[in-house]
Formats: C-alpha cells, sequence, structure tokens
C-alpha cells in the first residue's frame, strides 16, 4: 500500500480538472459582463446605430477596453473550450477530430490576435 | 365524512378498467433490419404498474415480446426502459401515475438485443473499472470495520442504487460518446470515495480524473431526473469533481 501511495505523490489535478475548473469561473463571470454588453450595445444604445465615434468614445476609458477585452479573450476560451469537448464527444474519427480542433485553435487565436491589436492599438 | 367519501371515490377510480394504448419500439435481430412501432390496446386498472401492462401483451396478445424483470418491486433494477420519454423502471410506475397512452422503447446508449433487452455489458463494464468494492489492506481482527453514524451518512444516498442504468442511459453524453464511464459508475465510485473505511480513494480519484472520467459530465441532470432511488447523481458526481479539484494528497 505505501508503495501505491508514493507513485501518487505527482499532481492529482490534470488538465481536464482546470480546463472543467476555469469554464466554471469564467462562465461565472461572463455571466455578467454579458448582461452589462447586452445592456450598453441593445438597451441603453441602439445597435444599429453603433459607430465609430461611439467606440471611440466609450475607449478613452481603458477600464472599457479591459472590459472588451476579458469579453472577448474569456469568451473566445470559454466557447472554444466548450467545442473542444463537445468535438471529444460527438467526433469519433481521430482524423476528422484532429482536424476539427486544429480548425478550432486557429480560428479562435485568430480572432484572439485580431480583437486584442484592435484595443491596444485603436485610437 | 366528506374526505372520506372522497376518498372512497377515488378508491373505487382506481379500481375501474381503462382502455391503455400501448406503443413499444420492437426489434427482433433476426428478422428486422431496424427497430419499427407496434401498437396494443389492453384493459388496465389505474393500480395497476406499467410492467403489468407489458405483461398482458406479452401473456394475452404477443408471446414475442421481450423484456427484462425480475423482482417486479423496484429492488432489482432489471425492468429500466423509456416510458413516455423518460427512463423508468416499468414495475414501480402505475398506469395513474404515466396516463393511459404509453410510448415505450428500449434506454438509449446501449446496443438493443431484442425489443426492451439492451446488452448491458458496457455498462456492467464500466462498473467494474471503477474497482466498486472496499479496498482496506488493515486486517480488521475478528470484528468488523467500525464506522460512525456520521462517516456513514457522508455516502449514504451514492449506497442506494440498484444498477439499473436508467441514469446513464438517461446521459446526452453517454449516448455520444462510448469513453464515457456514465453517471452510474460514478455514482459507485462515489459510494467508496467517502467512505472512511476506504484506503483506494487515490486509485479511484485518478480513474476519474481520467478523460473518460468525471469531466466529460456536462450536469444536463438528466440522470438525477432518471434515477429511480431519488439519488442525487449530478451532486454526486460534482462531489467528485471537487474532491479531484481540492485532492492534495
Amino acid at each position: 500500500m505505501a508503495q501505491a501511495l508514493s507513485s501518487r505523490q505527482r499532481s492529482r489535478q490534470n488538465f481536464e480538472t482546470w480546463a472543467w475548473f476555469f469554464m466554471r469561473i469564467s462562465g461565472l463571470i461572463l455571466f455578467f459582463l454579458a448582461l452589462v454588453h447586452m445592456f450598453i450595445m441593445h438597451i441603453e444604445n441602439d445597435v444599429t446605430q453603433t459607430t465609430v465615434a461611439f467606440v471611440a468614445k466609450r475607449w478613452q476609458n481603458p477600464w472599457w477596453r479591459l472590459f472588451d477585452w476579458l469579453l472577448l479573450s474569456l469568451g473566445l476560451l470559454h466557447g472554444g473550450n466548450g467545442l473542444r469537448v463537445v468535438i471529444d464527444d460527438y467526433v469519433k474519427r481521430a482524423s476528422s477530430r484532429t482536424f476539427l480542433k486544429a480548425t478550432l485553435y486557429s480560428v479562435a487565436a485568430a480572432l484572439f490576435l485580431l480583437g486584442t491589436i484592435t484595443i491596444l492599438t485603436f485610437r | 365524512m366528506e374526505t372520506a367519501e372522497a376518498g372512497a371515490q377515488a378508491q373505487d377510480a382506481m379500481m375501474q378498467e381503462v382502455e391503455v394504448h400501448l406503443r413499444i419500439k420492437r426489434f427482433d435481430p433476426d428478422v428486422d433490419k431496424r427497430p419499427h412501432w407496434e401498437e396494443y390496446f389492453v384493459k388496465l386498472k389505474p393500480s395497476d404498474t406499467v410492467l403489468t401492462a407489458l405483461h398482458t401483451v406479452k401473456w394475452t396478445i404477443d408471446g414475442t415480446l421481450s423484456f427484462r424483470r425480475s423482482c417486479a418491486h423496484g429492488v432489482c433494477g432489471s425492468d429500466a426502459m423509456m416510458i413516455n420519454g423518460v427512463n423508468r423502471l416499468g414495475c414501480v410506475n402505475l398506469i395513474s401515475d404515466v396516463g393511459t397512452s404509453l410510448v415505450i422503447e428500449p434506454v438509449r446508449g446501449l446496443p438493443v438485443i431484442k425489443d426492451l433487452v439492451v446488452d448491458m455489458e458496457p455498462f456492467f463494464a464500466q462498473y467494474r473499472s471503477v474497482m466498486p468494492y472496499l479496498i482496506n489492506a488493515d486486517d480488521p481482527g475478528y470484528t468488523e470495520r467500525r464506522q460512525s453514524p456520521e462517516d456513514r451518512a457522508r455516502f449514504d444516498d451514492t449506497t442506494k442504487c440498484i444498477l439499473c442504468g436508467a441514469c446513464s442511459t438517461s446521459c446526452p453524453v453517454y449516448w455520444a460518446n462510448d469513453q464515457y464511464v456514465g453517471p452510474a459508475a460514478i455514482v459507485n465510485a462515489h459510494r467508496f470515495i467517502f467512505d472512511s473505511r476506504d484506503q483506494a480513494r487515490a486509485e479511484r480519484l485518478e480513474i476519474m480524473n481520467q478523460k473518460s472520467g468525471v469531466w466529460r459530465c456536462r450536469t444536463a441532470f438528466n440522470c438525477t431526473d432518471a434515477c429511480p432511488r431519488g439519488i442525487k447523481v449530478t451532486e454526486a458526481i460534482e462531489e467528485v469533481k471537487r474532491a479531484i479539484l481540492y485532492d492534495r494528497s
């Protein structure tokens, strides 16, 4: 028994553990971020009237930039991880799974980069 | 007086025969390429069970109808089936509970052998994979292993499992992913993980921590709804997830 126990000295948590924990926390944060976002974009303002001037005015405050960046990155990671799990469940062929996951990660990374560059460099 | 009369009337109503319409998904591997529906009309009392309805069909209309049942009293867990879209035991659901129009299918996610009989072997293989027995190398001597009522209460809920499979076969992830051990196996792992007398907690948590383990659960709560023993299955799964997250052994 002692031998069996000593072989378990390594970390007990793995990637899936932390992925699950991340989903819990990010889901909670995203709920409030999305509520505020919905209110500002669809109730306080008319989304069809959103212009560059509107964005420029809003992004003068760096906290709104942080807010939008958090919404972007957490949304992408939370949604991306969700899709990764769905692919694992529903796609049986290993080659299709690899292809779909590669596509998913590439699209998520591209959107993250594009959004981050926009938020950081917008004047 | 009035309530007594109403009670007597209700009892009378339970004894009045009603016509029950059954639609049953049939499959005979010797004849059929794919399952088909067959309809039956039987006269039953509202106090009869769905299992009685199936017996009536088998014994008076069509002897080829196949289904499993043993104790017929909700203890053995043989007759889990999908009744009107929900996994239930045929033997503990009365016609008065489920109505006189019944759609009965085999449970999903396991291969159908014939009619309502499914191959339970994948399910039991998953059950065995969590080592569902007490592991303790210490010799207790010529006595029992004692446990406080509080320690026993910790895993009381998950001792109620009768391995009917209603939970696992109601789980959308279980339908899609044959690698997932399923709610029933996790319930039975929980039963020993939180047992103070057991010494294989670390091994069981490691099995649960694999990709095929608890992380496949998406908290759909179908399992909790389906469990005929009222086990809080989703809560048990979440407790195992938290045990892995907080584990520092």
